[in-house]
């Protein structure tokens, strides 16, 4: 038997598992340029699994085949490969920090842009919008709401969120620093809380990859919240890199709270502003 | 003993469980030479006191985990609030926010799962106290690796409806007190 067919019989399943999945990753990317290679691969299987249960397939192969031959099942499937969850000023110390400690800088220009990479479904980028606003710095601002998945940035846009979310993005927004009542930013009415308007005049929301695009703008504060969790090292150090690149010189980056710039390569090129809510500059050189 | 020298440990423990860890942790040997992994379940919405509680009491040092955190022997990881903590590779550790597990962010299956994935045969998993079944489904992937599982004695726990539901679900390689488990960790010297 040639060496190539005995190795393949002792694999294990979840060696065939991985096997599939780099196979369809590949294809992924071949077929509809969304790059998740470098994502981390202990959750990538286990929401694979999830789809493949949800969807009664065997095999990862069956889910490649559907995704491959189906850009409409594709488009359903992203929300496996990608993962939708936020909630407007989670982390409400973060938020607070932001007030506390780069607000009086970002103060100092005459505009400012302001980068939410992986937005989702804009929970951080109308909750920045709303801090901006009560900073009285809107009005000066751009806010970049990126991120690859075109249908959450869609309800990003919409600024339309579940009324039943209501209390706890108030309890946030509350312990966050908030000046006013959240309800005075929304409406309700479509069955949801629906957010003023006027609060996204200045929010540009685009298609941008932080697997395969570049910077596209100079930006004086990157907020990119419990998305670095879901890349591996290798393309963790692609995003903050990226980052670095697009910020000016002390230049502000906040992540999850969880996240941290200690095990990447770019250690070296950020200082912690509050190192408690994962608040970075970037540094001088 | 016949349970081979672990390269990881995982525990999950809910209900009861922050005793039952107490006395767990501290029998691990000073120098134990491979990573401890442990989801308890924990309120999403306010900072976890356990590993600053465990760091004194346990003869290995004791963190929480951050995300892409190495995995060092001898070293005891616990789930942040509100993430999962997953085995990325034989020397990383992930978090993710991917949906909580019957109402749980951290959960048990998806670590003993990833870690399955991970170190299969390599692997010892140990499933505490709980009041959920939480679990059952991360050992029955540890037990198909190859790795080994041991259990408490739902007789025994304060919540017997985790352990009971995994022995129901998966089966173990052991049903253990507390007293055995120390025991039997105790015997793992290097």
């Amino acid at each position: 038997m040639p060496r190539l067919v005995l190795e393949a019989l002792m694999s294990t399943e979840t060696e065939l598992f991985d096997l599939e999945l780099k196979v369809l990753l590949e294809a992924v990317y071949l077929r509809y340029h969304y790059d998740f290679r470098h994502y981390a691969v202990s959750s990538l299987r286990r929401r694979m699994r999830h789809a493949m249960s949800r969807h009664g397939l065997e095999r990862l192969s069956d889910l490649q085949h559907r995704v491959l031959h189906d850009p409409a099942f594709f488009a359903e499937a992203m929300q496996y490969f990608t993962v939708q969850v936020s909630e407007m000023f989670r982390d409400p110390g973060y938020f607070a920090a932001l007030r506390e400690h780069a607000v009086p800088v970002l103060k100092t220009y005459p505009s400012i842009k302001v980068w939410v990479a992986g937005c989702s479904t804009g929970e951080e980028v109308w909750s920045m919008a709303i801090l901006l606003e009560e900073e009285g710095l809107l009005d000066r601002a751009v806010i970049y709401a990126t991120d690859i998945n075109p249908k959450a940035l869609e309800a990003a846009e919409s600024g339309v969120f579940a009324l039943d979310r209501m209390a706890l993005f108030s309890r946030n927004y509350q312990a966050a620093g908030g000046r006013h009542s959240l309800s005075d930013y929304f409406t309700t009415g479509y069955g949801g809380a629906v957010f003023d308007r006027r609060l996204k005049k200045q929010v540009v929301f685009a298609d941008h990859s932080l697997a395969t695009d570049a910077v596209f703008s100079e930006v004086h504060l990157v907020s990119c919240r419990n998305v670095l969790i879901y890349f591996n090292r290798e393309l963790q150090d692609r995003a903050v890199g990226l980052f670095h690149d697009s910020l000016v010189r002390r230049g502000f980056l906040g992540l999850g709270a969880k996240e941290s710039l200690q095990f990447g390569a770019h250690a070296a090129d950020f200082e912690a502003c509050s190192a408690q809510q994962r608040l970075y500059r970037r540094t001088a050189a | 003993m016949s349970t081979p020298f672990p390269q990881a440990v995982v525990i999950g423990a809910s209900a009861g469980g922050v005793q039952a860890l107490r006395e767990v942790l501290r029998c691990f040997p000073a120098r134990f030479p491979a990573p401890v992994l442990v989801v308890q379940h924990i309120p999403r919405d306010r900072p976890s006191g356990l590993a600053a509680l465990f760091d004194g009491e346990c003869p290995l040092p004791v963190a929480e985990a951050e995300d892409k955190e190495p995995l060092c022997p001898g070293v005891v990881l616990f789930a942040p609030p509100d993430y999962h903590l997953l085995v990325e590779d034989r020397s990383t550790v992930s978090l993710s926010r991917d949906e909580p597990v019957l109402y749980s962010r951290p959960a048990i299956d998806p670590l003993f799962e990833s870690a399955a994935d991970v170190f299969g045969a390599g692997l010892l998993g140990i499933l505490l106290t709980g009041a959920s079944s939480d679990g059952s489904a991360g050992v029955a992937a540890v037990r198909r690796e190859g790795g080994t599982v041991w259990i408490q004695d739902p007789d025994e726990a304060v919540s017997p409806v985790m352990p009971a539901s995994a022995i129901a679900f998966a089966g173990a390689d052991a049903i253990v007190t507390l007293r055995d488990l120390c025991r039997r960790l105790g015997s793992f010297t290097p």
